[in-house]
């Protein structure tokens, strides 16, 4: 146990304390993670824990935790009875919004404290390459000329995938299997092996298989293309089909109810080094994510719009809580 | 492909401060695997964000190492106190914990970190050689062959425990409804949770085991007294030697183990079944059944070395597909991005250095890492010489750590006493608590896989009959079903021709 | 053993009701994308239903002899048993470290009449080992109480 303890420690270089704002965090920060750990909000907030610890950016470490139950459910109702704590704070995604419509728990984003959002996860749809659909136009004929025939695939239900299935349904008039999964990664994987015709994966989620030759992006789900390298050939689902599908996921952070406020405008400084470090910003070019940085007034609008649009989306697919 | 490649991945993986850092990562790994609750997952997870300053290769090689530590120090609690570490240690507990109560613990140790090794081995040299291949079959498998694979598991293993056919249906069922509480990933819909925030999350399998496994047997074992019944260990290494020399009596095990564990684990299958159906078919095929679950050497490893071909194996789809075949390798695939490193099928070809030196890093790792855990095995034999009083209540307090640490969740540790209660009544009634344990682990992943392929399908079970590879390994499972119905007819049928057949 | 048996395959029965309930409100039919939510836990239930009520009348016809427990046996059980309760209701107040030490030092005082000066190392190294672990190393956060909060931790 010694030795592991001697060993641990050289690895782990312990950080020191730095001198700094008014408040500063006096013990460990608990970082709630509302998905499983592996997914893109996990390996969002193990970047952020990783760029702290590296930058000593914090004068104590932060702690991931994850609490994924009942579609991040467990996650919102811990961090929502912990008010006043300034040692908590919680990434979302877009169960922020779905969770509570679809599953009626009592819990809003109105119960938190906003952060930052420091990021937006696009969504492309993909078929497998060894398709003949070379656009999404040709794909779209071929799912209208045999109804409820084509398979898409996507993580969970009620959730971010299902919604924008439903509304490219919707638009176009098209009618798909859609089948749940439970990550991104397995989506992706069940379009290369063929068992789904169709995804809406992130990009990140589908970028390997692509390069490999595996799959063939047709369309961003956003009002404009991906301005990165590789990624900018690909069409928006406006330019490819007429129909205006645009859906953007949030990677943003809270605090718990009423989290003290210069505890906030510590957070807030903090998040904003963190989006600064050259790490976070190549992790958001690998990933095409959609650099975001935003605070206060400015990501609570996006946040009550974006909730909105939610309850919009998803009354007309029929997934609010009956 | 192959040797040159290899070489190459040495050169990276034999480094000072390479085997440093597999040293390290297999202490701390070995620590994980011993207290229930932290599974290799969490450790990775954990240590991941701490990787950051070190170069990728060495990053990796740290958490492989912690992975592999994790793989063997799953089975040492097993073995000493009936609690598994980790979810593809329970089978271990079968027949390692009846072993360490004849005293025979030094021996059960030896033999499950030697078949871990063997397991590994197995893995590491056929994905040396064969990744890319297996990558292609892999893909083959959605959601029917998942679930003919779990129809599988669970058909291998039913009808083996004697008992009551009635209160084995019972744990079963029970094992079934623990595994349904919660979120429907299928439909979104929260099942039998009530409005309860602390039913959300589902009964997870750890707690469970922790409950019904270590706790119930503490509870059983105090009623002739309050003490536990162990007897004597030696304090040396020659156990490890004496051991040795009975384990090549296995050969047909430990291969059976590998193929079963490999062919499980190189697909999102997972360690956990791999390593119960390796333990079913090793009681199947032995001359001795009823010697299963009394302390049976073989009960060790047949598990332990499906359990670790399993968990080796799942680095594969990892490398080749970008897909996590383990929820440690789903955290892994997750620091691969934070490194800067794209996971997928161009990995080989963009980063030869990194994904050679991880294979030759698994050859090095696993060999350090045996070695390190049979140099222990005279000290976790000693462990069960402390005095009662002092260990049941360190083991109390563990099994509370272990239970809180999985959600982070005060709850857990009150579910864990209430499992530990239903242990012991059930035990005592002669409710098996195998088949609960299996039940508990497979149901999630089954419903799951059969609901999807029924939406593919479009509510036709056809789709289990027409696709080759699903209909295949069905045929197979209701072969197994159908088993204990059909093996007395056979025997009889052979007794008429065959009278009387001998003990060989 | 066959009141303990009687005991155990009602709530189990109990508990099946409840999951056939719950079970009824998902729907339990099959449509087309195949089973619905509650479909699986349904007959689940039902099947558990079933089953128990054999056990039930099996245990019911049956002339119990040997009873569940017998008091010489009981005795070393519960004292197994409440203090590792006693652990978990501490807990909630304390943290687990400092119930972790208390629970640890009664217990090997009590049962194990170990010496005070074996008692207290033990009641306080155990608890600090357990910090450091999971604390410091691992980062796992365990319940923490006053003295923690105190501490500053």
């Amino acid at each position: 146990m010694k030795l592991a303890t001697a060993l641990a420690l050289c690895l782990v270089a312990s950080s020191a304390v730095p001198a700094g704002a008014a408040w500063e965090p006096t013990k460990p920060i608990e970082f709630v993670v509302p998905a499983g750990t592996g997914g893109g909000a996990d390996q969002m907030a193990r970047l952020i824990s990783g760029i702290a610890e590296k930058h000593k950016l914090s004068p104590r470490p932060i702690i991931v935790v994850n609490k994924g139950g009942g579609a991040g459910a467990e996650g919102f109702l811990d961090v929502k009875g912990k008010k006043g704590d300034a040692h908590t704070i919680i990434i979302t995604l877009s169960n922020l919004f779905t969770t509570p419509l679809h599953t009626g728990i009592p819990f809003s984003w109105r119960d938190l404290t906003p952060l930052a959002r420091m990021a937006l996860d696009q969504f492309i749809l993909w078929v497998n390459a060894e398709t003949p659909y070379k656009t999404a136009k040709e794909y779209v004929t071929a799912v209208k000329d045999k109804p409820t025939s084509f398979k898409m695939g996507g993580t969970g239900s009620a959730q971010e995938d299902q919604i924008l299935t439903i509304q490219l349904e919707q638009a176009l008039g098209l009618k798909f299997i859609y089948v749940p999964f439970k990550g991104g990664g397995e989506v992706c994987v069940n379009l290369v092996g063929n068992h789904v015709d169709s995804t809406v994966n992130n990009p990140i989620e589908c970028a390997s298989h692509w390069k490999a030759g595996r799959v063939r992006p047709l369309a961003v789900f956003d009002t404009q293309r991906i301005p990165v390298a590789e990624w900018k050939d690909i069409p928006t689902v406006k330019e490819a089909l007429g129909a205006d599908v645009h859906y953007v996921m949030l990677r943003g952070i809270f605090g718990p109810p009423s989290m003290p406020k210069e505890a906030v405008d510590w957070y807030v400084a903090f998040l904003k080094k963190v989006y600064d470090t050259p790490e976070f910003q190549k992790y958001l070019t690998d990933g095409a994510l959609k650099p975001a940085f935003a605070t206060s007034a400015e990501y609570v609008k996006w946040v009550e719009e974006n909730e909105q649009l939610h309850k919009e989306l998803m009354a007309k697919g029929g997934l609010l809580k009956k | 492909m192959g040797i040159e490649n290899l070489l190459l991945g040495f050169h990276v993986a034999i480094t000072p401060y390479n085997l440093f850092v597999a040293v390290v990562g297999i202490t701390l790994g070995t620590i994980i695997g011993v207290l229930p609750g932290l599974g290799g997952a969490n450790g990775v997870a954990i240590l991941l964000p701490l990787t950051f300053t070190m170069p990728p290769t060495s990053a990796i090689i740290l958490l492989t190492s912690l992975y592999w530590g994790a793989l063997f120090g799953g089975a040492i609690t097993s073995v000493l106190f009936n609690i598994p570490g980790e979810p593809w240690s329970v089978a271990t507990t079968f027949d390692g914990y009846p072993l360490a109560r004849q005293g025979l613990g030094g021996q059960a140790l030896t033999a499950a970190f030697t078949s871990s090794f063997v397991g590994a081995f197995f893995s590491i040299v056929l994905i040396t050689f064969f990744a890319p291949l297996l990558a292609e079959i892999a893909l083959k498998f959605g959601p029917p062959e998942f679930f003919a694979i779990q129809l599988l598991t669970f058909s291998s293993f039913v009808g083996l425990g004697g008992g009551s056919p009635l209160k084995s249906l019972v744990s079963i069922l029970l094992g079934f409804i623990l595994a349904a509480v919660g979120l429907d990933i299928v439909t979104g819909q929260l099942r039998m949770t009530f409005g309860l925030v602390d039913l959300m999350k589902g009964f997870d399998f750890i707690i469970a085991v922790i409950g019904l496994f270590g706790i119930g047997e503490i509870l059983l074992s105090v009623e002739e007294g309050l003490s536990f019944r162990s007897a004597r260990t030696g304090m040396n290494l020659r156990v490890v030697l004496d051991t040795w020399r009975i384990l090549p009596r296995y050969a047909r095990t430990f291969v059976r183990g590998s193929f079963i564990g490999f062919w499980m684990g190189f697909k999102p299958g997972g360690a956990t079944p791999a390593s119960f159906m390796s333990y079913a078919f090793a009681k199947r095929f032995s001359k001795h059944p009823e010697r299963f679950g009394h302390g049976e050497l073989e009960g060790v490893v047949a598990p332990e070395t499906a359990a670790h071909a399993a968990g080796v194996a799942a680095m594969l789809p990892m490398l080749t597909l970008g897909i996590p075949g383990s929820p440690t390798a789903a955290v892994m695939l997750g620091g691969l991005i934070i490194w800067g490193l794209q996971p997928g099928p161009l990995l080989f070809k963009e980063r030869p250095e990194f994904v050679w030196g991880l294979i030759a890093s698994m050859y090095t790792g696993n060999i350090l890492g045996v070695l390190m855990v049979l140099a222990f095995v005279p000290f976790f034999a000693a462990i069960l010489r402390i005095p009662f009083a002092i260990l049941t209540p360190v083991i109390v307090v563990v099994c509370a750590v272990g239970s809180y640490a999985v959600h982070s969740n005060m709850i857990d540790i009150w579910y864990m006493v209430i499992f530990g209660l239903v242990g012991y009544v059930f035990k005592k009634l002669d409710y098996p608590l195998a088949p609960l344990v299996l039940a508990l682990v497979l149901g999630d992943l089954a419903e799951n896989a059969l609901r999807q392929s029924l939406i593919m399908s479009q509510g036709s079970l056809a789709i289990f009959v027409t696709r080759p590879i699903a209909g295949a390994i069905t045929a197979v499972a209701l072969l197994f079903f159908a088993l204990p119905v059909l093996t007395p007819w056979w025997r009889r049928l052979r007794g008429a021709v065959v009278p009387a057949q001998g003990a060989s | 053993m066959r009141i303990a048996d009687l005991v155990t395959a009602s709530f189990l029965m109990l508990l099946g009701a409840i999951v056939v309930f719950d079970a009824s409100r998902l729907g339990v039919g099959w449509s087309t994308d195949g089973p619905k939510s509650g479909f699986f836990p349904f007959w689940l239930g039902v099947l558990l239903i079933a089953a128990c009520a054999v056990i039930l009348v099996q245990a019911a016809r049956r002339a119990g002899l040997a009873p569940f427990v017998t008091r010489a046996q009981a005795g070393p059980v519960l004292k197994v048993l409440w203090p590792a309760v006693a652990l978990v209701v501490l807990t909630q107040w304390l943290g687990l470290y400092v119930s972790a030490g208390l629970y640890t030092g009664f217990y090997m005082r009590w049962i194990g009449r170990h010496s005070w000066l074996a008692v207290l190392a033990l009641a306080i190294l155990f608890p600090l080992a357990t910090f450091f672990i999971f604390e410091k190393w691992f980062l796992v956060p365990m319940p923490k109480g006053p003295l923690e909060a105190w501490l500053g931790q």
